[in-house]
């Protein structure tokens, strides 16, 4: 499994029969100090997670098996909710002149709603 | 399977009901140096594995599955023992 944010969603009208009712979400991987790295992907959505949350998501054919017993197509899915993250390791300081980026905690995300809601 | 390290914890509330009782582990792959290789995992325990431990790997589904015995549970990486020692021969590439 694999620490991620969720970033975004994706919309899909034409897809796969199985995955009718799924959930994708852009999850951007990240390392275990809450900053980015690699690429972002799509996952399907099982637990409800929305954008700002930290997921973990599992990749390859196990990535089907919460929607068993259908075996939609996928092969990254979300399939927990980060509550904490609890790091002890020692962290090489940088040479010196490079550039360092301290991670920032995530970002509270705060759903404004509209009036017409 | 992959030799690593064990590098801190995770808790969740939400996630899929068949990860309830399972610890959760954060987990750096290594090189053999002791370098990290590539970035850091998730993974369940099934060997009672704490932090700062140096352990074995399994990235793969079914092995990662059957050694927490939930079989068809999303589960793809398992830290299923610890490592004592790695002996490399010597002229041997």
């Amino acid at each position: 499994m694999y620490l991620g944010r969720v970033v975004g969603s994706v919309w899909c009208t034409v897809k796969n029969p199985d995955m009718t009712g799924c959930r994708m979400l852009v999850v951007q991987p990240l390392t275990p100090e809450l900053t980015n790295t690699g690429k972002q992907l799509i996952c399907t959505d099982t637990m409800g997670a929305g954008a700002g949350e930290i997921v973990y998501w599992v990749r390859g054919k196990e990535a089907s098996f919460p929607f068993l017993p259908a075996e939609p197509p996928l092969d990254t899915t979300i399939v927990g909710i980060v509550d904490r993250v609890h790091v002890k390791r020692t962290v090489e300081a940088p040479a010196e002149g490079a550039l360092v980026e301290t991670p920032k905690p995530a970002a509270p995300v705060h759903r404004k709603r509209s009036r017409k809601d | 399977m992959l030799i690593a390290r064990i590098v801190g914890e995770l808790t969740a509330t939400q996630k899929h009901a068949s990860h309830e009782g399972l610890k959760l582990l954060l987990v750096q792959p290594l090189n053999l140096d002791g370098t990290d290789r590539g970035d850091a995992v998730v993974a369940v325990d099934a060997v009672d594995a704490g932090v700062g431990d140096k352990v074995l790997l399994a990235t793969e589904g079914f092995s990662a599955m059957t050694s927490v015995g939930r079989p068809n549970s999303p589960i793809d990486m398992a830290v299923i023992g610890f490592i004592d020692h790695i002996e490399l021969v010597q002229g041997v590439d």
